[in-house]
């Protein structure tokens, strides 16, 4: 089976009077299915390789594929394509859109796709809260929900369009012990059940290992744990 | 698409007061400008309708556009000719019964013929020299203004036996004549007769209320010693944007010099053109600064939701997508604020609609007039259109800026 997401000595530069390097030559594959912890020290790169992984910011080196595609010389209209349907963010903060009801955030990248009528996205966006424990917050505003419930929404709206790929920046960043294990074990269940593949930067260790792979960086580069 | 309407007006409405404020701003050059339209197209129809009442809309004089062509110069194509004396051309215009119908066949409108003349006033020891217009009453009646402006009598008034005259009322003033006196008037051919005044009129225009007497035409002939002869014709044709066609065919049929009255008044239609070119300037800048505006409630919006714009880019919206949304935003505002401006923009021509004044000159008696105001639809359109423009830059601008704002940046500074 092909690789889902593969790099190769992939590299991230910012060009500056001295240039600084956030990552160096990553080299990896990462399989679907799998559950991938990012892990290191501040400062080691992990949050700028899940936006390279994630199309967010371009390589200044190396190549990268996503299901088999290599990215370099696409258009910025294609890397947003893919990140629509292919790949699902969950941010520390829940960067949720303020003024949009629980169930509006959920359904914005769903009709940014266009594959669903309005019928069929009410009953996704319902059922992906639901399963999530939201059934009860469809139409409220973020600012209404706690920490713990608006991570869950964000985490649904990265399901939105059913992509195959789930980045994570510290998705329990900011949450307290009991809802970190709550949205881990979302994060867990999608892969388990549902052959999503995950790929989530954390600091928290306990996290870590209970990932089925870990990546450790250390100053922009792999030091396999 | 909808989806970016859909946010574009949830920023939009996001952000209460400083959407009304640009919707205000754009809404009040809307208004402004359209009832500057409003007067000045107004003022230039009720300029235009005066001018066009007051003339006749094609002069057929007796004159030829060139210098005509001397027979000898016809006979000797090869040499040059030099200090001919010209042929003296009989004056007038010749024929005029088959000119007249010749010209009745086929102009729409009505046409009166007259002879102009020149000739000396003389009463009670003064002398003024005037314009002595032969004139056939019932025609003249439908083809002069003159006609409204009589203060007693009438053109008809020549018709009653005897020779009698009409003037304007300043002249019989110099003269210390009125109604009923009995003047002496002097041809240049030095013929001498006597006419009653039966008519005064008054129009406004010093030169003519001082400088012209009517009689009839047959009178005319007398006085100039040019029996059955008339040297002008004028139309009052029943479109009077007709006139520039109507006055190239007849004066290729008659051969005399047919003027319409675009051509007599070109310098005054010219000053009309720049006058609207001042008055466009004016409300394009009214319009540019309500554009700044828009420009700065959008900037602002696109700092405030940088991080939505981040959020979206994340989710897989493009640069179009972003470019476009605020872009949108813009539009919208712009479109806020022309409907607005519609509004104002009428209330404003209404208000000015009802704006008396007197106007009272020396010797005239007081007029109450209103402001002349022109009502078009393409004042609303075009004030909507530069409105929807400049808004469509003014968020153009900051909308390019957010479609390059770098995700990571964002996302970044805010963990």
């Amino acid at each position: 089976m092909s690789a889902l997401i593969e790099t190769k000595g992939l590299t991230r530069v910012l060009p500056a009077a001295v240039p600084v390097t956030l990552v160096e030559g990553i080299t990896l594959a990462i399989g679907a299915g799998e559950f991938v912890a990012i892990t290191g020290p501040s400062g080691s790169g992990k949050s700028s390789l899940l936006y390279l992984l994630g199309l967010l910011d371009k390589p200044t080196g190396g190549s990268l594929a996503i299901e088999g595609r290599d990215i370099e010389g696409l258009s910025e209209r294609e890397r947003a394509g893919i990140r629509l349907a292919t790949l699902g963010f969950v941010f520390q903060f829940h960067f949720l859109l303020p003024e949009f009801t629980v169930r509006e955030n959920v359904e914005i990248p769903m009709r940014r796709l266009g594959h669903l009528g309005a019928a069929a996205m009410r009953e996704r966006s319902t059922e992906l809260l639901s399963a999530l424990g939201l059934a009860d917050h469809l139409d409220k505003r973020p600012d209404q929900l706690s920490g713990g419930q608006r991570q869950r929404v964000a985490v649904a709206r990265s399901l939105a369009n059913d992509p195959p790929l789930i980045l994570a920046d510290e998705p329990t960043g900011s949450l307290d012990s009991k809802n970190s294990d709550q949205v881990f074990a979302i994060l867990d269940a999608l892969v388990r059940e549902r052959g999503k593949t995950v790929i989530a930067v954390t600091h928290d260790t306990e996290m870590a290992a209970k990932a089925s792979r870990r990546i450790h960086l250390v100053d922009g580069r792999l030091a396999e744990s | 698409m909808r989806l970016i309407l859909a946010l574009a007006l949830t920023h939009i409405r996001g952000r209460g007061r400083q959407t009304l404020v640009a919707i205000i701003g754009v809404a009040l050059g809307v208004g402004f400008s359209i009832a500057m339209a409003a007067l000045m197209q107004g003022g230039e129809d009720d300029f235009v309708a005066r001018l066009v009442d007051t003339m006749p809309h094609v002069d057929i004089t007796d004159e030829y556009r060139n210098a005509r062509r001397q027979p000898a110069q016809d006979a000797f194509t090869a040499a040059q000719i030099a200090g001919l004396r010209p042929k003296d051309d009989r004056r007038g215009i010749l024929n005029p019964t088959e000119a007249v119908a010749m010209l009745r066949a086929w102009v729409p409108g009505r046409l009166a013929l007259s002879l102009k003349t020149q000739g000396v006033v003389r009463y009670s020891g003064r002398d003024v020299g005037i314009a002595i217009i032969g004139i056939e009453p019932q025609a003249e009646m439908k083809v002069s203004s003159l006609a409204k402006d009589f203060r007693q009598g009438s053109f008809t008034s020549l018709i009653a036996g005897g020779n009698n005259i009409v003037v304007g009322d300043r002249l019989a003033q110099r003269l210390g004549a009125e109604l009923g006196t009995t003047v002496t008037v002097v041809s240049s051919t030095g013929q001498s007769r006597a006419f009653k005044i039966v008519g005064l009129f008054h129009t406004g225009t010093t030169a003519r209320d001082e400088g012209e007497g009517y009689v009839l035409l047959k009178n005319a002939q007398i006085l100039s010693e040019r029996p059955n002869a008339i040297n002008e014709i004028r139309l009052k044709l029943d479109d009077p944007n007709a006139a520039p066609q109507v006055a190239r065919r007849a004066e290729a049929q008659l051969g005399y010099k047919a003027m319409a009255w675009q051509e007599a008044n070109e310098s005054l239609l010219q000053a009309l053109v720049i006058r609207n070119v001042i008055m466009y300037t004016v409300v394009g800048a009214i319009l540019l600064v309500a554009g700044f505006g828009i420009f700065n409630i959008i900037s602002t919006i696109t700092h405030e939701k940088a991080r939505d714009i981040a959020i979206l880019k994340s989710l897989g919206f493009t640069e179009t997508d972003m470019r476009r949304l605020f872009l949108l935003e813009g539009v919208a505002l712009g479109a806020g604020g022309s409907l607005v401006g519609w509004a104002v923009g009428f209330s404003l021509c209404f208000a000015l609609s009802l704006v008396r004044f007197e106007l009272s000159g020396a010797a005239v008696t007081q007029e109450i007039t209103h402001l002349p105001l022109a009502w078009s639809i393409w004042h609303y359109l075009i004030a909507a259109g530069f409105a929807l423009v400049s808004a469509g830059v003014a968020g153009y601008l900051p909308a390019r800026q957010a479609a390059r704002l770098n995700p990571v940046d964002i996302i970044r500074g805010a963990t």
